[in-house]
């Protein structure tokens, strides 16, 4: 009942051209970047990893070997389990919920501070000194904190000069690179949603609070943070997502023993050779940290129109 | 509920780097007052007003509540409430729990707070209306809850930052009488921040009328209506006719002032400016509208001007005539039925008695 009015409404605003081109690019947007991609995933997912010759072929039918193989490993392996990139996967989701939480922790004081120091001059410096770092490519700055974690690097040799340790410290192998990594590659993503809540955020009200006798952490509690919850659970969102589908961080930053979950899916797709299989653990993995994401929403009540905002 | 208290400043000053917002100031305040500070946007009166909260530290005096130096306390910390000109109710809160969050901050019970909560409700005369949030309510109501929730925590003072001001003229005028009877109930310290005259003249025990930092004048509605200390106060608060010139003689509190253009006026000189002037002095002579009363009378608070134009306000009529300068001359008189029309262009003599008009030296008007 209410769609086409809102169409109708929407040609009358726009004229019949412009409405017209708006609504192709609209439709396009998500018929060939949202849907098809996605679909065409799902649809490799459930096939054979076959010869081009024999695609489209009699053998060329829908199977469940893909997830089999994730879940039980190899056909006539000696566990009952596919152990190996199970372990993984749990692992791969766990860490990043650490990173999310992690990131929470750092934003939050950073974006109650922006937010709530009303545009001065420094504050708008800070907010570019804060971006400027994400104009050089995701690989290449991981590239910069593998060298700065590592061996010879700032870190190293700051803590060597001041006699902390007298061996260089295997950042790289301990993971805290890979963590370190993570973190800094989405932190933007969780300050900027949670800094424009805040900034929305009437001060007489934290005012009033103070007023009443709250304490900081009562007004932050009752006041700050409940009207924060979309920024919140939006940056969250988007840092939980980015980091449980992240490559370039462990690629570069993982240590040797360590593995992500789509370190796995790029070696499907690229050594192996195996797109089906790739397409499996890379659905998996999607529909777990929406699984994920849609549970914590339900949990602290938060509508996903307001993860829109 | 507690009894009123006693709040003095102590020659505050408050400055902003170079811009100095308070300048000297010195209120004493009686316990169970209802007073005002009054004055155009920018005069300094809301920054007065966070001082005595204790958002702001004066750079200068002192802020005694209850004779107590409030020196170093944050605003949690003193025996006031404060309610915000946008009221800043907390809008993810139930009506409830916004009446009582002093009581939550203080660790009471839910059931303890619910049972607050409906009595102050009660006496806001918005009973069952605890669960709603506040966007359900009307601005009246929001009004009434943001009152109920700065008088839960049991406040000596209860500070009000022009709460009024958002709400239509109906509507303002029924909450001023709500919050002179609530004040009154509640027999605390009212400290109220308005840049309306009619609210501070309505509801003040006192009324301190502020300009640019400085406290002009202190003093009940009649003091600052009837006898202006200076041309500010007189011309801000209500309307005013102003009549510059040299003064001529002084006789005790009496003064004759030569007009540029009406002549030599008569007028009793306003209380705070008696023994300050001097024959030969630049002075300003106020006469209010409804002052004025057509025909002549005495030869020296006689003017005649040529009526410009009449408004009819049903209760009253308004008529404007030519004045100094380009401004005119505005008299009120009351329809008595009689019916006192000019023609535009006619020129007609009106007069007043001397003891209504007040005279003091010459000084900045209040911009219109």
């Amino acid at each position: 009942m209410k769609k086409p009015m809102i169409f109708s409404e929407f040609f009358r605003n726009n004229g019949k051209l412009m409405g017209s081109i708006l609504f192709f690019l609209v439709a396009f947007w998500i018929i060939f970047l949202i849907l098809l991609p996605q679909l065409s995933m799902l649809d490799y997912s459930f096939r054979y990893n076959l010869p081009p010759a024999e695609v489209g072929g009699p053998k060329d039918v829908y199977t469940l070997r893909n997830y089999r193989f994730l879940v039980k490993g190899p056909e006539g392996a000696s566990d009952a389990f596919n152990y190996v990139d199970l372990a993984v996967f749990v692992r791969t989701i766990l860490a990043a919920m650490a990173v999310t939480i992690m990131n929470l922790i750092l934003c939050y004081p950073l974006a109650y501070f922006l937010g709530q120091s009303k545009g001065t001059g420094f504050v708008r410096l800070l907010v570019v000194m804060l971006i400027v770092p994400y104009w050089i490519n995701e690989i290449l700055r991981a590239f910069a904190l593998r060298i700065i974690f590592g061996d010879v690097g700032v870190i190293n040799g700051l803590m060597m000069q001041l006699g902390l340790i007298d061996q260089p410290y295997d950042f790289i192998n301990a993971d805290i690179a890979l963590y370190a990594g993570l973190g800094y590659a989405y932190i933007l993503l969780m300050l900027f949603p949670m800094y424009n809540v805040i900034e929305s955020l009437d001060r007489n009200q934290i005012e009033a609070a103070r007023d009443m006798g709250a304490s900081w952490i009562r007004i932050h509690r009752r006041v700050v943070i409940p009207h924060a919850k979309p920024g919140i659970a939006s940056g969250m969102t988007m840092v939980f997502m980015l980091s449980a589908g992240a490559l370039a961080a462990p690629q570069v930053l993982g240590g040797t023993s360590s593995l992500w979950f789509t370190q796995l899916v790029y070696q499907r797709f690229n050594n192996t050779l195996d797109w089906p299989l790739g397409a499996a653990y890379a659905i998996v993995l999607l529909v777990a940290s929406i699984t994920i994401v849609l549970t914590f929403m339900k949990i602290f009540k938060v509508n996903m129109g307001d993860i829109g905002k | 509920m507690s009894s009123g208290v006693d709040v003095n400043l102590e020659n505050i000053w408050i400055k902003f780097g170079d811009f100095v917002a308070v300048r000297e100031a010195n209120v004493n305040i009686n316990g169970g007052e209802f007073f005002s500070f009054l004055g155009p946007s920018g005069c300094g009166k809301t920054t007065i007003l966070r001082a005595v909260s204790g958002f702001l530290t004066p750079s200068e005096g002192r802020v005694l509540i209850g004779g107590k130096d409030m020196e170093g306390l944050g605003p949690n910390k003193r025996p006031t409430a404060l309610i915000f000109q946008n009221l800043a109710l907390f809008p993810l809160m139930k009506v409830w729990e916004n009446i009582t969050f002093s009581m939550e901050v203080k660790g009471a019970s839910a059931a303890e707070r619910r049972k607050r909560a409906d009595e102050l409700l009660d006496m806001i005369a918005l009973p069952g209306q605890g669960d709603k949030l506040p966007s359900e309510l009307s601005g009246g109501q929001k009004q009434r809850v943001a009152i109920a929730r700065a008088l839960c925590a049991q406040p000596d003072v209860l500070l009000l930052d022009e709460p009024l001001s958002a709400l239509d003229l109906k509507l303002r005028q029924h909450m001023r009488t709500e919050l002179r009877e609530i004040q009154q109930r509640v027999g605390i310290t009212f400290i109220y921040i308005t840049h309306d005259q009619g609210e501070a003249l309505t509801m003040s025990d006192s009324v301190a009328v502020m300009r640019a930092g400085i406290i002009d004048q202190i003093g009940d509605g009649n003091a600052v209506y009837d006898r202006p200390a200076t041309p500010f106060v007189a011309s801000f608060v209500g309307e005013n006719n102003v009549f510059r010139g040299k003064i001529t003689a002084i006789n005790g509190d009496e003064a004759l002032i030569a007009t540029n253009r009406s002549g030599e006026l008569r007028s009793k000189i306003t209380p705070a400016a008696v023994g300050k002037l001097n024959v030969g002095d630049e002075a300003m002579m106020f006469v209010r509208p409804e002052m004025l009363q057509l025909g002549a009378g005495d030869a020296k608070s006689t003017i005649t001007a040529k009526v410009v134009n009449e408004e009819f306000e049903g209760n009253s009529y308004s008529i404007y005539l030519e004045g100094d300068g380009g401004k005119q001359i505005k008299m009120a008189m009351p329809n008595l039925g009689t019916d006192p029309h000019r023609a535009k262009g006619e020129t007609v003599s009106f007069s007043y008695d001397a003891h209504n008009a007040v005279v003091m030296p010459a000084g900045d008007l209040a911009s219109e």
